[in-house]
């Protein structure tokens, strides 16, 4: 290897700041990559780690600081220029084009006029190359995360990149997924490419980097080996104390009667490309947490649904809340059993972006509480309610009564999962309760979830993070294309079972015959 | 050098009340050049569309009778477009209340009924509207049938059906053949209210506007339109069935379009003809958002805009201008509200390229 | 000639302006943007061509301020949908009300006056040929350019890396610029050539169709075109076979009108609308809800810089 070459950095930011309003989400980033080196970005959610990639990548532009490519001083006008210059990105919310096949999807990205004919040739040509398996004329809706992810890979590498940048590209993978990534990752960066990688999970940066940088509020706070210090170490650089642990509730699980049944739940798909639900049984009981493991987009949002009422069951007896047979009841009557819920998207789901926090209390409770009495909406006691949720969940707003598109993801997560909770459900259903939430909020989340099923509630949580779910479930029930597998004590899994459940029998949506 | 917007996290209220006051200041400045263009002079024009009517009584009772249609549409019309619904075929809705209401009128002509027959006529009016207005709420709901291209296209078939009866078999026997009904007798008459020329039509307006203030700003239902305009997701999370909210946005616009068509039919023309809108039904539109779908700028609007077709046709007559300056000004108008709608949401930046550092 | 003949021919020249009008909305919509201005981009094109034609005595010249007419109206809806972001409904409703009120203003000076009929194409031997000579060789030159017009867009669309780049852009517009895709700059080549197509659908109707110019005489062509491309599913090919279904029955109830059939002349009048919405209705019941419709059709864009 040629150390003059191997020691000048590659990349080098020097005070890179950029600055969205009041906000600044990075204050003077320095950064250096070296070829060869696959290195970390650590960081919580908010830390500015996606806002410094968008910079690299041309998408965003600095407020201020420099960027120095290969000893030259660059500006990065737009990703155009940075692919000219040997930047190729995978991003963390794939940038695909469903209706469109594998081939046009590649060669959309590709600056350059090759025809589509080339670009296919060569696509087959790497993807065989890499080991990573695609068929160019599939159509992107019918493809797994994984597949998916290949295709951006694959997209990248078209351009023999020096500086390949993954955002979070473990999210999506079921764990035996992610090890092949990690082999592919590691033969890239033995023949002499970069790699930025962009992650909050500690234990695959262990697993994958030498080195590593940790961004908090914006800025770098330590530059770190990350082999050489413990998963603990980095956490509190990263979070900026000492977060602890959640105090598990008492005696738990089972036993209690059951609070919702699924009984032979079936759903068409709502919409193309999506999952339907096939044949679900599940029972929640009082007094115990069920977890729901299982990777992005294999019909969560559908169960979450169904469960909520915002789709109806074919039949009642599908769906069984407090012993009643509610699959035809929407969500209003099925709040009024005492069951409440909390979606996946906050902003244009769980709350309406430009309404205020007291408006948005009233979203879930004006069916059962007292906010709406006669048809009229009490705004008086609307903001009382919101400012009770804010008071008891530690929800931090930058006026009184803020618009909730003001509040930052975790701040605006603590009143979605407050609001329910301060309903004192019989049964709470949550989907993806901490995703993309700082870790102090994610812990108060967690906590007042494992409180609640000591009170003796029954909580169902749906979530794509394992570690959550292992460290908070007393059951655990894996979800694929639909399916739904038994939910067995959490002591009866590991996370290896878990990944070959989530990986399963790889099979298409539903209606893939029907359409293109 | 470019244009750069970036989104206002929470609006000025202020901003949010100038906005539709500088996009209607701008509409005219522009208006203004054309006139100017049309070899006219532009200040002789505001004398005749702006200074004129208001310094006249007999235009100022004129205004009021040409704001009451505007007015009763554009609060229907704001029920949809708060819920992100676009009815467009308002103008066919008020048509068809006056058909059906007129209906009545010449069912009874010549017979001794009493005076119940001109408010049976404007409930038939509004059924008319409403039930006309939920042809397009229907296909969408029941087929995902595109909204605003039914309810458009609808507007040329009430047209037509009006059309069709006053020259066929609705038309005055002894009306030299022109293409009329009879003239309504008195009990099929909407009240004058006072001497002059407005009639009991205003009252409704108010009483429309006072209606919607209540039902947009404290019920249920106004907030269920709020959530459902802007956040559909969000609105299902609530529990508010989407397909219902479309009837009844529909139904309600549908049925103040219908009560204006039967109205102007009973209140100020005094018989069915094949034109009896100098398009109230699009003109509504831009009232809607000019008044900021808000009921009391719904009221504010209709008199400005209102404004534009008395003035229209004064400048007709002694500016030899067309009245289709009229139109093109309600529809420069109306991309001008949306332009400052946009403003307020967004600020707005000149950049150098490559700026930034 | 024969009255068959006769018949078929007036059906290609009532297709032609939906065909065009249709075809330019076609690509802006695949470039994710909605423009309900088609009525008075069309209107524009109509009066403003009719105009110029009159004033210059020439046609080409009519052709071309339609053309410009209809791109002008385009532009002004990009200033105020892409430089803006404001809403792409209202604002294609407000540029078709202006449209209609522009082009009464612009073409009050020209009602009555007449152009003469623009003559056919003639090709000595095939023209003359009985049957189907006058209707496959002897139509106006509109006639083919909007055939070749259909075909050069379903291979843009189809087969070319701008054509691509359009579709991805209109398919998810964060995708896209998150690639470095010129997301507004696309929209406006886009809505321009719209506003282009529709420009000459309407001076179509008013140098060819009609040869005189009187208000409101796109009677709600420029709706059709719309629907047409949602009954199209946003396919050229389709939007083809739509717009002459449409024209067949528009021709066909001016003949029963004319042939006093004894049904009301506004049933009549009527037909097309009336078969506006059943076709989509149906289309629906035969598809399913909205398949083939561009991810990011209607929703404003801006980059985050």
């Amino acid at each position: 290897m040629a150390t003059s070459i191997a020691e000048r950095p590659l990349v080098e930011l020097r005070g890179v700041s950029k600055r969205y309003g009041d906000l600044l989400a990075n204050d003077r980033i320095d950064l250096a990559l070296h070829r060869g080196e696959i290195h970390a970005l650590l960081g919580e959610n908010g830390a500015g780690k996606s806002t410094l990639v968008k910079i690299l990548y041309g998408v965003v532009e600095p407020t201020a600081g420099d960027i120095v490519w290969e000893g030259r001083h660059v500006t990065i006008a737009s990703p155009v220029e940075a692919r000219r210059l040997g930047i190729g990105m995978v991003f963390q919310h794939f940038s695909l084009f469903d209706q469109m096949t594998v081939a046009e999807n590649v060669a959309v990205g590709l600056s350059g006029a090759d025809s589509l004919k080339d670009v296919r040739a060569r696509l087959v040509e790497i993807s065989r190359g890499y080991g990573l398996g695609l068929e160019p004329d599939r159509a992107v809706w019918t493809l797994s995360a994984g597949e998916r992810q290949r295709i951006e890979i694959v997209r990248c590498l078209l351009q023999d990149p020096k500086l390949i940048i993954l955002d979070e590209p473990t999210s999506v993978l079921t764990p035996q997924e992610a090890e092949a990534l990690f082999e592919t990752l590691e033969r890239l960066a033995s023949e002499g490419r970069a790699i930025l990688y962009i992650s909050h999970r500690l234990e695959e940066v262990r697993r994958l980097c030498r080195s590593a940088t940790i961004l908090r509020a914006g800025r770098v706070v330590a530059t770190v080996d990350p082999r050489a210090r413990s998963a603990r170490e980095i956490a509190a650089l990263m979070v900026g104390s000492d977060v602890g642990e959640v105090k598990p509730h008492g005696p738990s699980g089972g036993g209690g009667e059951a609070a919702l049944s699924l009984r032979h739940l079936t759903l068409p798909p709502a919409e193309p490309h999506q999952w339907g639900l096939k044949d679900i049984e599940l029972t929640v009981c009082k007094g115990e947490i069920v977890g729901i493991a299982g990777v992005a987009g294999n019909g969560q949002g559908e169960l979450f649904a169904a469960i909520s009422g915002e789709q109806l069951a074919p039949r009642p007896e599908n769906v069984i809340i407090a012993g009643r047979a509610c699959g035809r009841i929407g969500i209003d009557g099925r709040r009024r059993l005492g069951a409440a819920f909390v979606p996946e998207e906050r902003l244009g789901h769980a709350a309406v972006p430009s309404h205020r926090l007291s408006d948005n209390a009233v979203l879930s409770h004006h069916a059962s509480g007292d906010v709406v009495r006669g048809g009229l909406v009490r705004f008086s006691a609307a903001r009382r309610l919101a400012r009770a949720i804010a008071d008891t969940f530690d929800v931090r707003t930058p006026e009184r009564d803020p618009l909730a598109r003001q509040l930052s993801g975790g701040n605006l997560q603590k009143f979605a999962v407050g609001r329910e909770i301060i309903r004192r459900p019989a049964l709470l259903v949550v989907n993806q309760p901490t995703w993309g939430v700082d870790a102090g909020a994610a812990r108060l989340i967690r906590q007042a979830l494992v409180d609640l099923a000591g009170e003796g509630a029954a909580v169902l949580v749906i979530s794509q993070d394992l570690d959550e779910l292992f460290e908070i479930a007393d059951r655990i029930a894996v979800i694929h294309s639909g399916r739904l597998t038994e939910a067995r004590p959490r002591a009866a899994w590991t996370r290896e079972a878990i990944g070959l459940e989530m990986l399963a029998a790889g099979e298409e949506p539903a209606e893939a015959a029907h359409a293109a | 050098m470019r244009l750069e917007l970036t989104p206002r996290l929470d609006p000025s209220p202020l901003a949010r009340v100038l906005a539709p006051i500088a996009a209607f200041m701008v509409a005219f400045v522009l208006a203004g050049g054309v006139v100017w263009l049309l070899g006219r002079s532009p200040l002789a024009a505001l004398q005749v569309y702006v200074i004129g009517p208001l310094s006249d009584p007999w235009a100022l009772q004129e205004l009021v009778v040409k704001a009451t249609p505007l007015a009763l549409i554009a609060l229907g019309l704001s029920y949809c477009f708060r819920a992100n619904l676009w009815n467009i075929g308002a103008e066919g809705q008020y048509v068809m209340g006056a058909v059906l209401g007129g209906w009545l009128a010449l069912a009874t002509h010549g017979t001794d009924a009493g005076p119940w027959v001109w408010p049976a006529m404007l409930l038939l009016g509004v059924l008319g509207g409403a039930l006309y207005g939920l042809l397009p709420a229907m296909l969408r709901v029941r087929f995902g049938v595109s909204e605003i291209l039914v309810s458009l296209m609808l507007v040329y078939v009430a047209q037509l059906t009006l059309d069709y009866l006053v020259r066929g078999p609705w038309r005055d026997p002894k009306g030299f053949n022109f293409p009329q009904s009879v003239t309504f007798d008195p009990a099929a008459t909407l009240p004058l209210l006072g001497a002059g020329r407005i009639h009991l039509g205003a009252v409704f307006a108010v009483l429309a506007v006072l209606a919607t203030a209540f039902v947009l700003g404290r019920t249920l239902f106004g907030y269920r339109l709020r959530v459902t305009g802007e956040a559909p997701r969000a609105a299902r999370f609530g529990g508010f069935d989407s397909g219902a909210t479309t009837l009844a946005v529909f139904a309600i616009s549908g049925g103040l379009a219908g009560l204006a068509g039967i109205v102007e039919v009973s209140g100020q023309i005094g018989q069915l003809q094949p034109t009896i809108s100098p398009g109230y039904g699009f003109t509504a539109i831009t009232v809607a958002f000019l008044g900021r779908l808000h009921p009391f700028g719904i009221l504010a609007a209709s008199l400005a805009v209102g404004l534009t077709f008395i003035g229209g046709e004064s400048a007709q007559i002694l500016l030899k201008l067309p009245l289709d300056l009229t139109t093109a000004f309600q529809g420069l108008l109306l991309l001008c509200v949306l332009c400052a709608d946009a403003l307020v949401s967004y600020r707005l930046r000149l950049v150098r390229r490559g700026g930034g550092s | 000639m024969t009255a068959f003949e006769a018949i078929l021919l007036t059906i290609v020249t009532a297709s032609t302006p939906l065909l065009i009008a249709a075809m330019g909305e076609l690509v802006a919509e695949r470039s994710g943007v909605l423009n309900l201005g088609v009525e008075g981009m069309m209107a524009m094109g109509a009066a403003c061509g009719f105009a110029a034609a009159v004033t210059f005595d020439s046609t080409i010249i009519g052709i071309a301020v339609g053309v410009l007419a209809g791109t002008a109206m385009a532009g002004l809806f990009a200033l105020a949908v892409l430089g803006l972001a404001a809403n792409q409904v209202g604002s294609g409703l407000a540029l078709t009300i202006f449209g209609l009120g522009l082009s009464g203003l612009i073409g009050a000076p020209f009602v009555g006056a007449r152009r003469d009929p623009v003559s056919p194409l003639a090709i000595p031997g095939l023209t003359d040929l009985p049957g189907v000579g006058r209707l496959m060789f002897g139509q106006d030159a509109f006639v083919y350019f909007s055939l070749a017009l259909t075909v050069a867009v379903a291979l843009f669309l189809g087969r070319s890396r701008s054509g691509l780049t359009l579709r991805a852009i209109g398919e998810n517009h964060a995708s896209a610029h998150a690639l470095g895709l010129p997301v507004l700059r696309t929209r406006l080549l886009a809505l321009l050539f719209g506003g282009a197509c529709a420009g000459l659908a309407g001076v179509y109707l008013s140098l060819i169709y009609t040869r005189f110019w009187s208000p409101g005489m796109t009677a709600g062509r420029g709706w059709i075109a719309l629907a047409l491309v949602v009954f199209a599913a946003w396919r050229p090919a389709y939007a083809l076979i739509g717009a002459y279904l449409f024209g067949t029955a528009t021709v066909l109830q001016l003949h029963a009108q004319a042939g006093q059939i004894g049904l009301p002349a506004q049933l009549l009048s009527a037909a097309p609308y009336v078969a506006t919405i059943l076709a989509l209705v149906l289309l629906s019941l035969g598809r399913g809800r909205a398949i083939g419709a561009p991810g990011s059709l209607g929703q404003p864009f801006v980059p985050e810089r």
